[in-house]
């Protein structure tokens, strides 16, 4: 026999001081089904941050100037002229009207289309995007230049519109943070009942390996190898079948072609932290089996 | 000689009932060879399990080795245990390993390498008649075999004190001599044994071995122990 046969020969041979078949039950099934909404919830968290930052990251360098002027020709003059001003401030890369057919036709679903035939002062819109860095002083600054310019200027930062639902969207991510942590606290409870279970179990077998000399880390290795492997199978059945799920999601959300779903995208960064996530499991399950085992044969002689 | 166990004043009371072991006060001497005798009852077990390090004394003092056993830490126990080979009254086999793997059990424990493992394995599976049943689980073996197996098991890491409780209660005659033999080898390589046993002509073919008894979890004439030795003419007595 080789070396190395030998070696495996031995493994067996102390893995079976428990009896084969799954030691903890139904500990795997469960499992899986934990860490498939583990990973959805993490997912799902995750797609979130990930939509509010592209969306902040996207709105954060833009706002719009309103020309509020009922007098058509007042306003096209005012908006020219607070056109030109924009242009010459340092904070502005680019100042841009908005066409007022494409404005009209924006505005036509909201109001109807008598009111856009008739002469309701629409005002005239410039977009602004700003020079890359810190949007709100330069917010500030130049509402301070329009200010002097003329009271009917407005100027409104875009990501101001989206700070209701940006915070929407984060206290969803937060939530599903909550959740996975909520999964990971009934995973270990989980754990331990299996690993109490476990432990009763083997009670006769516990108390022959201590008598003959096994040490508490020797007895509690062989529960907490068994229990991180059947947790390795449930977590890696939960986890696939999450990614699927996720990949199907993925699929469904690129074909509504929203910007918005399409912003729900995750980085390789976010993959790398839900591929952890059964990685942590196993360890969790492994170090509750563990410190539960410990405890149990502390309380015996 | 000096003493390798020694117990002083050692009382045992299980839960609340009345004590099963009063002032038990005894020395035994290093490679020495003892019977412990008594009525069923009469707290053999009880005294055999203080001495494996089952269990705490309720009082008294126990010293094994040298040492206090009674207040050593939990964590120390494993390596007294080591030295302390234990045939128990109900075998304790583990039901799902085979014979085999059960007698390597304390060397498993004792972290032998695995191919040191299996040569002392097969050797005490001869030396207990078992050869050809190395791979069959206790519940597959006769009474007597698997108290073959539990003797197997309880001398193969060579421990320096060997406690029976009671190891030829399910074979016959000659087997229960062979066994002898095996300890007695045993006993010449220095191991200490005790054995618990009602079977007097079995406590007279080994010569030199001394007896205690145990009446009602007292040692009969607490002052005088070991004055029982057992002497040939008495098996025919
Ligand atoms: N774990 C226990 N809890 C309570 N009482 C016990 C326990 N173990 C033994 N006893 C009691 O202690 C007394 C002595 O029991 P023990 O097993 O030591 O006797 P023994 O001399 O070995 O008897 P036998 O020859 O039948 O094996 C008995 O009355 C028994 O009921
Ligand atoms: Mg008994």
């Amino acid at each position: 026999m080789s070396g190395r046969a030998e070696r495996k020969a031995a493994a067996a041979a102390r893995h079976r001081l428990l009896p084969g078949g799954r030691l903890a039950g139904p500990m795997p099934w469960i499992i899986a089904i934990m860490m498939f909404v583990t990973v959805l919830a993490a997912a799902a968290g995750l797609g979130l941050g990930a939509a509010v930052q592209s969306m902040r990251a996207d709105l954060a360098g833009r706002a719009s100037v309103q020309v509020v002027e009922a007098d058509a020709q007042a306003r096209a003059a005012l908006a020219a002229r607070t056109l030109q001003a924009l242009r010459a401030a340092p904070d502005v890369r680019a100042a841009d009207p908005v066409d007022p057919v494409v404005l009209a036709d924006q505005l036509r679903p909201w109001l109807g289309e008598e009111a856009m035939n008739g002469d309701l002062p629409v005002p005239a819109l410039i977009d602004v995007l700003l020079t890359p860095g810190e949007a709100g002083p330069k917010i500030d600054r130049l509402r301070r230049l329009l200010a002097d310019l003329s009271p009917k200027l407005r100027i409104e930062p875009h990501a101001a519109f989206l700070t209701p639902l940006a915070g929407l969207l984060s206290a969803l991510g937060w939530l599903a943070l909550g959740a996975v942590l909520l999964m990971m606290l009934a995973t270990a409870a989980v754990v331990v009942l299996a690993a109490r279970g476990a432990h009763d179990s083997h009670r006769g077998t516990i108390d022959v390996l201590h008598l003959m000399g096994s040490t508490d880390v020797q007895i509690a290795r062989l529960f907490q190898r068994r229990i991180g492997l059947d947790a390795l199978m449930g977590g890696a059945l939960g986890f696939v079948f999450a990614l699927l799920v996720i990949l199907l999601i993925g699929l469904r959300l690129a074909a509504t072609g929203s910007d918005l779903l399409a912003a729900i995208a995750l980085p390789m960064r976010d993959w790398l932290v839900l591929l952890a996530l059964p990685v942590a499991g196993v360890l969790l399950a492994t170090l509750t089996a563990r410190w539960t085992v410990l405890r149990a044969l502390g309380r015996s002689l | 000689m000096s003493a390798i166990v020694q117990f002083e004043n050692v009382g045992l009371r299980y839960g609340l009932d009345s004590e099963t072991l009063s002032d038990v006060s005894f020395s035994l001497a290093a490679g020495g060879f003892y019977f412990l005798t008594g009525a069923s009852g009469a707290g053999k077990t009880s005294l055999l399990k203080l001495l494996y390090l089952a269990q705490r004394p309720s009082r008294g003092v126990i010293r094994l080795f040298g040492e206090d056993v009674v207040t050593l830490p939990r964590k120390r126990l494993p390596g007294f245990r080591r030295r302390i080979g234990v045939v128990f009254q109900d075998f304790r086999l583990v039901p799902h390993l085979s014979a085999y793997d059960n007698i390597a059990l304390p060397l498993r424990v004792a972290g032998m390498k695995e191919e040191e493992v299996d040569a002392p394995v097969a050797e005490m599976l001869n030396w207990v008649g078992l050869g050809d049943r190395g791979d069959a689980r206790p519940a597959t073996l006769s009474g007597g075999e698997q108290q073959r197996v539990a003797i197997a098991r309880a001398v193969i890491a060579r421990p320096e004190i060997l406690v029976a409780d009671e190891p030829t209660g399910n074979v016959d005659a000659d087997m229960a001599r062979r066994l002898m033999t095996l300890f007695e080898a045993l006993n010449r390589l220095g191991t200490t044994i005790v054995v618990a046993t009602h079977d007097l002509p079995l406590m007279a073919q080994v010569s030199g071995a001394q007896m205690m008894k145990l009446d009602r979890g007292r040692l009969a004439d607490p002052t005088g122990i070991l004055r029982y030795p057992p002497r040939p003419q008495d098996k025919s007595g």
